[in-house]
C-alpha cells in the first residue's frame, strides 16, 4: 500500500487514489493534423522507465483532483517534493 | 528428490555453464520460458544451434518462477486462439518430446461467469472457441458443482456463480520443470546458456542490430531476439524505438501443502481470482496486476487481500489453509492486452513481448512463432496478427475489451 | 523431582517457569491426553509428559521428534481439530495450550475441512508514530524511549508476554531477574495512554512507505474469552518510523541423521527449561559452533541434567566458558564434531570426530550417550521484514550471519538480534538509541535513556559456522542423511545432485530441492543450504551465493484473516433505489447490474421468465408498463463552458440544443470505441443533465473530469454525481399519456403541448415536485419521471394508483431489452464490447462531421475504415420459434465445417418478441449492412440454425407509435 501525497488532501494510502500513467501527454493541438503513426504513439505509447517516472494520479475517493508526483519506479520512493497540482479554474 | 535414501543415482545434466563466444548466429535475451522455448524451436525446427541465450539473473527467475501455472486456450477472438491452442497442442507433446516430466496436467479450467452479461460473453466465447476447433463447454451452476465441488454455487453469493465454461483440455504444469526440460535439451543441441550477465544495449551498424551489448563485454551476433518480458523497453529505449508496454507488478501466492482437495482450475473475473491446486499440493492464487507502473518484483497488499477475499467468497472450505507466500513479478502489458511478436525497424532485431499475465500459458507455441520470425525474417501467419504496426492501423486484438476475461 | 504425569516438569523450586502450577489443562494429541499446565505450549506440554516424537517425515516416513520451540519448527506440524473448524499445519510449538485443544499429527501435508469457518475475522486500520516489532530487550528499550518522547507507540510481538529471548534465560538487569525490569516496563507502557501494545501478533510483512501488516490472535489461547466474537484480527498500520527488534533464530547444523528425534535447537532446550519448566533429556551432549549454547548447558547442569560433553567445533573456545561449564561438571570437546547419532525412535548416544581448520575430519573420536543432542549452528538475525520491504542483506564473517547491509533501508531501523547483536548491554543501548531517533524524526525530540548494567550473555569470541559435517565414509554427493530441511525431507545430497544438473544459483538450488519451501519458509534452513552451496562451490563465502527472496508473511496466516469481514453479503455493497421493497413484495426477481440490483422480471404466478417478460412486453406495447430507471447514472454538467465541454465529449452537438430539451449522445473513448450513451437535457443554458448507463456511471464521471482537469483546465465546467439524488420511473404504452396525465395534473401532456424529447417541471398528485420529460427507449409513449429521491417509494405508488384501471404493469431489465432490441436501440456493453464505433452500429447520424470530439481522429485509422468492420444488423431466424442463443457465431452456409471455421460475426441480442410473435435477433456482422437480406447459419448445440440478415429496426420502422395514440 503505497503512501500517496495528494496536493490538497495529504498522504493518503494509495487505495484511495486511481493511477493515471506518465503525467505531460498532451492530447495534440490539431489531432486531424497528425498522421496515423503519430495519432497511434499518442493513444498507445508511454514511457516506461526503471527509475524516475513523472506521473499521474487522481484522488477518486478523496478530492477528485488529478496531479502528478515523481516516484522511481524501482524502489517506489516518492520525490519529497510537493506533487505538481495541474491548476484548474 | 531422492525417494529412497540409498545412494542417489548421478545427477542428469541439465545444463552447462559455459564462457559465453564472441559470437553467435542468434543471441536471446532473456532465459525465460519465452527465451528457451525460442531458443529450442530455432534449434529444433530451423536447424539454428549457435545460439547464445543471455540472462541478466538465473535460468527462468523471472515470471517463468512468479506465475500461476495456468495453461488454456479458450480464447476468443480468431488470433488469440490459434495462437494459444497451437501453444496447447505443443503443450500436449512436450513431456514426450523434452522426455522430461514437468507434470503437465489437463485437469481442466472453469471460467466462471457471475453476471448476465459475463453469461452472454463466455458463451459468445465458447461458441467460437467451438468453431475455432478448441475444446469449450458451457456449464450450469449444478454442472459446476460435479466439476469443482468445492466451488459454493449457491445462490446465496453476493455474485452467484451462474454457469462457466469449461475447457477440459486446459490444465497447469509445474514451470520451474518446465524450463530445466527445455534448458536440457537445448544444452544437448548445443544452446549456450549465459547466466548472471546484463545485456544493456545493442551494437548496431546503421539501422542493423549486429549484437549485445553486456555487462561484461559484447557480443556479435547475426539476429537478436528480445524475450525480456517486463525490461524489453530499457532495452528498446536504448535504440529510441518506442513501444506500447507498461510494466506491472503481478503478484500470486500459495498456501501451505494440502491434500487434494481441488480438481481442477477456477478462474472468476467478476470476482476476480484464479486457483488451483499444485502438484505437490499448494492452493496456487492470483489475480490481476498491481495498477501503478513498476519494476520493484513487489506489490501492494491491498491487491492480495481483494484477490484472498475473493477466493474465501467462491471457495468457503480454503479459510483456513494459511498463506504462506506472497510474490510478485514484473509484465509488461500493452494497450490491447495481446502480445507483440515480429520483426522491428530494426534490421535483425525481432521483439517478443507484452504477454502481461498470459505468458506462461503461451510459452510452447511463443517459442515457435518467435523461432520462425527469427529465423526466416518474417513472421509466423500465427503471429502476423501480432505485429507493432497494429497500433498505427487500429487493428488491435482487443481480447480484454472484447471477451471482457483477463488473460 | 518430577510429577509422575509430568515426568519431565522441573519442580517450582529448580525452574518457576512462566506456567501457571495452580491448574492443570489437557490437550488430546492423536487420541492420547496430553496433561499440561497453562503458559505451555502444546509441543512444551508434550515434551513435558515424555514426548518428544512427532509425526514421521513427508518423503521418507523417518521418525521425527520436536526440534525447536519457536516458528522455525519443522516437524511438529499438527491439524487442529477443536473449535469450529479443522485447521492444518499448525506448529505445535506456537499451539498455546489450552482445556479441550484437540490435535493430529501431521507429516508435512494438512487438509481442509469442508466445514463452514464461522469464526470472527476484523481488520483494523491505524496510524502510528512509532512501531516497535518485536518485544525483546531492543524492542523494549525502543519502545520506552520513544513513548517517553511523547510518540504514539505500538510494540507488537508475537508470544503470549514480553520480554523474547530473555524469557529463555537467566540474564540480570539493573541488578535484578530480567523478568522485573520486563515487569516494569510493561507497566510504563501500559499505563501510557499513547502507547499501544499488541501481544499474540504477528507482523506478517513491512511494506513500501512504513505500512505493516499484523495479524493479532484474540482465541485459541487460556486468556481468550469463552466464545470470541473475533478469532483473529489483521491490523493495517502506517507508521512515521518503524523499528525492527526481531530478533535471530538459531541454524541447525547439517551431519548424519541430524533429523533423529532428540535432536533439538540449543536454544529451544534453553526456552523449554526456563519459560516452560521442562528438561527435554536427562543426557544431553551440546554441539555448537558459538557461545550461546554455554548457556544451555549451563542450564542443564543447573536443573540436574548430565551433560556427557560439550562439542565446540571451534578450536578455542572462551576460556571463561570452558572453565564455567567445567566447573558445573561438564567436559567441552573442541575442534570437534558429531558425526552420526545412534537410536531408532529416540537418539541414544552419538559418536563424535575431530575436525581441523579446513572442516575435515580428523583420526580422533569418541562416543557418548545421550537421550538429547541440543545443537547449535549459529545465528540467523532475522531480517525478513526489513527485506521484504526491500531491504539490502549482505553477509557479517564476524556474526556469522546475513545482517541489514548499511544504516538500514527505507526508514526501518533494525536493532539487537536482528542486525547480529547479541549482547544483552548491546541490544538495550541500540533499544534505547532507536526508539529515540525515531521518536525524535517523526516530531517527538527526546534522548535515549541510559543503559542499565547488566550481567552475563555476552558473546566473547566468533562463531566458527560449519556448513556440513563431512561424513565419515561418504563424500558430500551421497549425504542422504544429512538433512538440510527437515520438513522437505532434503538434503546436502539433494543439493549436490542440483549441482551435478548444471546449476548455481541459489534459487535453482531451493526449487530443484525444495529446501526453504516449507512452513518455515528458509528462516532455519535457508542459510545452511547456503552455506553447503558455498562450500561445494568453493565460494569464499554465504555472501557470494546470496539468499533467496524474502516474501510476506513472515509466518503462515488463514486466507480467512485476509478475507476479513468481506464475505458474504458484506463482500461488495448492494446499491437498491427507493422503491426496492416494493419490487421485492411484487415478487420480483433480480439481476446485479453493477452493484445495483435491478429487477429483471416480475413473474405472476407460476410464470417463468419467458411468459413474464411477453406478458410485461404486452403491456408497454398495448396499454401501460412501468419500470424503475433509479439505478441511471445522472451527472449534472454546469457552468458557462458546459456547451462546449459536451461537444467535446459526445460525438453528437449539445451546444445548440435548446433550453426544455432533451438529446440522446453517445461517446467514444479516444480510440473512437463506444464508451456510453445516454440522454442528456438542458436544464438552462449553462446547465445539462446528463444520464449514463447504469453500469458506466461512475467510469463516464471519471472520465469528463480527467478531461477537464488535465486537458481543459480553461473551460468553466464542473461535474457533480446527482444518481443518488434523484428517482425515476419509466412509464411506458399508449396508455401511459393518461396515467402521467392523472399523475401530473397541472401539465398538459397531449401530444402538442409535450413534444417528444422535451421536459418540463410540474407538482404530482400529492405534491411531490417533479420533473418530467418525454423519452422512450422503447418506440412508444412513453415519459420518465423524475422526483427526488425520497419521494421514490411514493412516486411508485402514485404510478401504480393512478393506472390500476388500465392494468399498469410493472416491468424488468429482460422487457426493457426486448422492447429496445424490437426498436434496434443498443445497450453499450452488450451489443459493443470495446471494439465496436458508431459507424459500425450504423449510428453515423450522431456521428458530427463538423466538430471535433473524443474519438474522431481514431475514426478514420485504416482499420476503422474497412469495408468489413462488423456492423449492427438485425437478425431472424427462418424458423420463427427458434430463439438464437446470444453470443453464437454466424457462419457463411456454404464454409467447410473444418476448424477453424472464418465467422461472419456473432449475436448480440435474442428474444421472443411479443409483438412480432417470434424470435429475432440483433447481431454484429462483418460487412452487415451489404448483406441484408442474406441467409448465414449459426452452428447451435449441433445443428445449423438459418438466419436472415436484417434491418436492425423490427418494430415500427417509421416512429409513428411514438407520440401514441391521436387524441379524440
Amino acid at each position: 500500500m503505497l503512501l500517496v501525497r495528494c496536493p490538497w488532501c495529504g498522504d493518503r494510502d494509495e487505495a484511495e487514489f486511481r493511477y493515471g500513467g506518465q503525467a505531460d501527454v498532451d492530447y495534440p493541438a490539431d489531432p486531424h493534423q497528425l498522421d496515423d503513426a503519430a495519432w497511434g504513439e499518442y493513444l498507445f505509447v508511454r514511457a516506461n522507465p526503471l527509475g524516475s517516472f513523472n506521473e499521474r494520479w487522481v484522488h477518486t475517493a478523496g478530492c477528485r483532483r488529478w496531479f502528478s508526483l515523481v516516484r522511481d519506479t524501482a524502489t517506489n520512493e516518492m520525490s519529497p517534493d510537493i506533487p505538481r497540482r495541474r491548476e484548474s479554474r | 528428490m531422492v525417494a529412497d535414501g540409498n545412494t542417489p543415482a548421478p545427477p542428469e545434466r541439465l545444463w552447462r555453464n559455459p564462457e559465453p563466444k564472441r559470437n553467435y548466429d542468434v543471441v536471446i535475451v532473456g532465459a525465460g520460458g519465452h527465451g528457451l522455448a525460442t531458443a529450442y524451436y530455432l534449434a529444433r525446427n530451423h536447424g539454428i544451434t549457435d545460439i547464445a541465450v543471455v540472462e541478466r539473473g538465473w535460468l527462468a527467475g523471472g515470471n517463468m518462477a512468479r506465475n500461476t501455472t495456468i495453461i488454456r486456450s479458450n480464447y476468443l477472438l480468431d488470433a488469440s486462439a490459434a495462437l494459444y491452442d497451437h501453444a496447447l497442442r505443443l503443450w500436449e507433446e512436450l513431456p514426450e518430446e523434452l522426455e522430461y516430466e514437468f507434470h503437465f496436467s489437463q485437469r481442466g479450467v472453469l471460467n466462471l461467469a457471475h453476471t448476465e452479461q459475463e453469461v452472454r460473453d463466455a458463451r459468445r466465447r465458447a461458441f467460437a472457441n467451438e468453431l475455432n476447433g478448441v475444446d469449450a463447454e458451457w456449464l450450469t451452476p449444478d454442472e459446476i458443482a460435479e466439476v469443482c465441488p468445492i466451488l459454493d454455487t449457491s445462490p446465496n453469493l453476493r455474485y452467484p456463480v451462474l454457469g462457466a465454461t469449461y475447457q477440459r483440455r486446459a490444465g497447469i504444469a509445474k514451470h520451474d520443470l518446465v524450463a530445466w526440460g527445455l534448458a536440457r535439451k537445448c544444452d544437448e543441441m548445443g544452446v549456450d546458456f549465459i547466466q548472471n550477465r546484463e545485456v544493456t544495449g545493442f551494437l548496431t551498424d546503421e539501422d542493423r542490430v549486429v549484437g549485445v551489448r553486456t555487462d561484461k563485454g559484447d557480443i556479435g551476433a547475426g539476429r537478436v531476439g528480445l524475450a525480456a518480458a517486463g525490461r524489453t523497453t530499457l532495452l528498446t529505449d536504448t535504440l529510441g524505438l518506442r513501444l506500447p508496454l507498461q510494466s506491472h507488478p503481478l503478484q500470486a501466492m500459495a498456501t501451505e501443502i494440502l491434500e487434494p482437495v481441488h480438481p481442477c482450475v477456477v478462474m472468476s473475473n467478476h470476482v476476480h481470482v484464479y486457483t488451483s491446486q499444485a502438484h505437490k499440493g499448494e492452493l496456487v492464487l492470483g489475480a490481476g496486476i498491481d495498477t501503478h507502473n513498476g519494476y520493484a518484483q513487489r506489490g501492494s497488499v491491498h491487491v492480495v487481500e481483494n484477490q484472498l477475499a475473493a477466493a474465501v467468497e467462491l471457495f468457503p472450505v480454503f479459510a483456513r489453509a494459511h498463506l504462506l507466500r506472497t510474490w510478485a513479478g514484473t509484465v509488461d502489458v500493452t494497450p490491447d492486452a495481446s502480445p507483440i511478436i515480429g520483426p522491428t525497424p530494426y534490421e535483425n532485431l525481432f521483439v517478443n513481448c507484452g504477454w502481461g499475465t498470459g505468458g506462461f500459458k503461451a510459452t510452447p507455441g511463443a517459442g515457435w512463432v518467435f523461432a520462425h520470425t527469427i529465423a526466416t525474417g518474417a513472421p509466423h501467419p500465427l503471429n502476423e496478427p501480432y505485429g507493432m504496426e497494429r497500433f498505427t492501423t487500429g487493428a488491435l486484438i482487443d481480447e480484454h475489451g472484447a471477451a471482457a476475461v483477463a488473460h | 523431582m518430577m510429577s509422575s504425569s509430568n515426568p519431565n516438569r522441573l519442580n517450582a523450586s529448580v525452574r518457576p517457569g512462566r506456567i501457571d502450577r495452580t491448574r492443570t489443562i489437557h490437550a488430546t494429541v492423536d487420541g492420547r491426553a496430553v496433561p499440561g499446565r497453562p503458559g505451555d505450549t502444546l509441543a512444551s506440554a508434550m515434551l513435558a509428559g515424555g514426548d518428544i516424537e512427532v509425526g514421521p517425515s513427508i518423503q521418507r516416513g523417518r521418525p521425527r521428534g520436536v526440534f525447536s520451540a519457536d516458528c522455525t519448527e519443522p516437524n511438529a506440524l499438527v491439524q487442529r481439530l477443536d473449535g469450529d473448524c479443522p485447521e492444518p499445519m499448525l506448529p505445535a510449538t506456537e499451539i498455546e495450550l489450552q482445556d479441550g485443544l484437540r490435535v493430529e499429527t501431521l507429516s508435512g501435508v494438512g487438509w481442509l475441512s469442508e466445514q463452514r469457518d464461522t469464526a470472527g475475522y476484523d481488520k483494523k486500520f491505524v496510524h502510528s508514530d512509532v512501531v516497535v516489532v518485536g518485544a525483546g530487550p531492543a524492542g523494549i528499550a525502543a519502545s520506552l524511549a520513544a513513548a517517553r518522547g511523547g510518540a504514539r507507540v505500538m510494540l507488537v510481538d508475537q508470544h503470549r508476554e514480553l520480554g523474547g529471548m530473555l524469557l529463555d534465560g537467566q540474564a540480570h538487569i539493573a541488578g535484578h531477574p530480567a523478568t522485573e525490569w520486563i515487569g516494569r516496563a510493561a507497566r510504563e507502557l501500559a499505563e501510557n495512554e499513547q502507547v499501544r501494545v499488541l501481544t499474540r501478533a504477528t507482523a506478517l510483512g513491512c511494506y513500501d512507505h512504513n505500512y505493516l501488516l499484523i495479524a493479532e490472535r484474540r482465541a485459541d489461547h487460556p486468556d481468550a474469552p469463552p466464545s470470541p466474537t473475533i478469532r483473529q484480527r489483521l491490523w493495517h498500520v502506517r507508521a512515521k518510523q518503524v523499528v525492527l527488534a526481531t530478533g535471530a533464530h538459531e541454524r541447525p547444523l547439517v551431519f548424519a541423521d541430524n533429523d533423529r528425534p532428540g535432536v533439538m535447537l540449543a536454544s529451544a532446550v534453553r526456552s523449554y527449561l526456563n519459560r516452560h519448566a521442562v528438561l527435554p533429556g536427562r543426557e544431553a551432549v551440546v554441539f555448537t559452533t558459538s557461545d550461546s549454547a554455554y548457556s544451555t548447558a549451563l542450564d542443564l547442569l543447573g536443573t540436574g541434567a548430565r551433560v556427557p560433553a560439550i562439542v565446540d567445533t571451534r578450536p578455542e573456545p572462551p576460556t571463561r566458558l570452558v572453565e564455567q561449564v567445567r566447573a558445573a561438571g561438564a567436559h567441552v570437546v573442541t575442534s570437534a564434531a558429531v558425526v552420526a547419532t545412534g537410536g531408532e525412535h529416540r537418539v541414544s548416544g552419538v559418536r563424535v570426530r575431530g575436525i581441523d581448520g579446513n572442516g575435515s575430519l580428523t583420526e580422533w573420536s569418541a562416543e557418548f550417550p545421550c537421550d538429547l543432542l541440543a545443537v547449535c549452528g549459529g545465528w540467523n538475525p532475522a531480517v525478513q521484514l526489513f527485506a521484504q520491504s526491500g531491504g539490502a542483506v549482505r553477509w557479517d564473517p564476524v556474526v556469522a550471519g546475513f545482517v541489514p547491509s548499511g544504516a538500514g533501508g527505507r526508514s526501518a531501523r533494525v536493532v539487537g538480534a536482528a542486525r547480529g547483536t547479541y549482547d544483552l548491554a548491546g541490544c538495550l543501548a541500540q533499544g534505547f538509541a532507536s526508539g529515540a531517533e525515531a521518536a525524535t524524526l517523526s516530531g517527538f525530540r527526546t534522548a535515549p535513556p541510559p543503559v542499565p548494567q547488566v550481567d552475563g550473555d555476552r558473546q566473547a569470541s566468533r562463531p566458527r559456522p560449519v556448513w556440513l559435517v563431512p561424513d565419515e565414509s561418504r563424500s558430500p554427493e551421497e549425504c542422504t542423511e544429512h538433512f538440510v530441511d527437515q520438513q522437505r525431507d532434503a538434503t546436502v545430497a539433494d543439493i549436490h545432485h542440483a549441482l551435478g544438473t548444471g546449476m548455481r544459483s541459489v534459487q535453482h538450488v531451493k526449487r530443484y530441492t525444495t529446501i526453504s519451501t516449507g512452513l518455515e519458509q528458509g528462516k532455519s534452513s535457508g542459510v545452511n543450504a547456503v552455506g553447503v552451496l558455498a562450500d561445494a562451490l568453493s565460494a569464499g563465502s554465504p555472501g557470494e551465493v546470496g539468499t533467496t527472496t524474502f516474501r510476506p508473511p513472515y509466518t503462515p496466516v488463514p486466507l480467512a484473516l485476509f478475507a476479513g469481514r468481506t464475505t458474504g453479503r458484506l463482500y461488495d455493497p448492494v446499491r437498491t433505489t427507493p422503491m426496492h421493497r416494493q419490487h421485492v413484495e411484487a415478487g420480483a426477481v433480480f439481476e446485479d447490474v453493477g452493484q445495483w440490483k435491478r429487477p429483471r422480471y416480475y413473474p405472476r404466478g407460476n410464470e417463468d421468465m419467458h411468459a413474464a417478460v411477453l406478458r410485461e412486453c404486452s403491456a408497454a406495447r398495448t396499454g401501460v408498463a412501468v419500470q424503475d430507471v433509479s439505478t441511471l447514472g445522472r451527472i449534472e454538467i454546469v457552468g458557462s463552458d458546459a456547451p462546449e465541454f459536451l461537444d467535446r465529449i459526445y460525438t453528437n452537438g449539445f451546444a445548440k440544443l435548446a433550453v426544455g430539451k432533451a438529446r440522446y449522445g453517445m461517446m467514444c473513448g479516444a480510440d473512437g470505441m463506444v464508451l456510453d450513451d445516454g440522454v442528456s437535457m438542458r436544464l438552462a443554458e449553462d446547465r445539462y443533465l446528463m444520464s449514463t448507463t447504469t453500469g458506466g456511471a461512475a467510469k463516464v464521471l471519471d472520465w469528463l473530469e480527467e478531461w477537464l482537469q488535465t486537458e481543459w483546465p480553461e473551460l468553466d465546467v464542473y461535474c457533480t454525481s446527482v444518481t443518488e439524488q434523484w428517482a425515476a420511473v419509466a412509464v411506458v404504452g399508449p396508455d401511459s399519456r393518461t396515467v402521467v396525465g392523472r399523475l401530473a395534473p397541472d401539465l398538459d401532456v397531449s401530444a402538442e403541448s409535450f413534444g417528444f424529447m422535451r421536459f418540463h417541471e410540474t407538482v404530482l398528485v400529492g405534491g411531490i415536485p417533479a420533473r418530467i420529460s418525454r423519452v422512450s427507449f422503447s418506440g412508444e409513449l412513453a415519459f420518465e419521471v423524475n422526483v427526488a429521491r425520497w419521494y421514490g417509494q411514493a412516486l411508485w405508488e402514485a404510478t401504480m394508483t393512478a393506472g390500476s384501471d388500465l392494468d399498469i404493469t410493472p416491468y424488468g431489465t429482460e422487457a426493457m431489452h426486448v422492447l429496445r432490441a424490437e426498436k434496434g436501440f443498443v445497450i453499450v456493453g452488450q451489443d459493443t464490447d470495446g471494439t465496436v464505433t458508431p459507424v459500425d452500429l450504423g449510428m453515423d447520424w450522431a456521428v458530427s462531421k463538423h466538430k471535433d470530439f473524443i474519438g474522431k481522429r481514431s475514426l478514420s485509422r485504416p482499420d476503422l475504415v474497412r469495408q468489413d468492420r462488423v456492423q449492427l444488423v438485425g437478425l431472424l431466424p427462418t424458423d420463427t420459434t427458434t430463439l438464437l442463443p446470444e453470443g453464437a457465431h454466424l457462419v457463411e452456409p456454404d464454409v467447410s465445417r473444418r476448424p477453424p471455421v472464418p465467422m461472419a460475426g456473432h449475436v448480440t441480442s435474442s428474444y421472443h418478441s411479443a409483438a412480432l410473435e417470434r424470435t429475432f435477433a440483433l447481431g454484429l456482422i462483418s460487412g452487415g449492412r451489404q448483406r441484408i437480406g442474406e441467409v448465414l447459419c449459426a452452428p447451435v448445440g449441433g445443428r445449423d440454425v438459418e438466419v436472415e440478415i436484417t434491418s436492425p429496426v423490427f418494430y415500427d420502422p417509421e416512429g409513428a407509435r411514438r407520440d401514441g395514440p391521436e387524441q379524440g
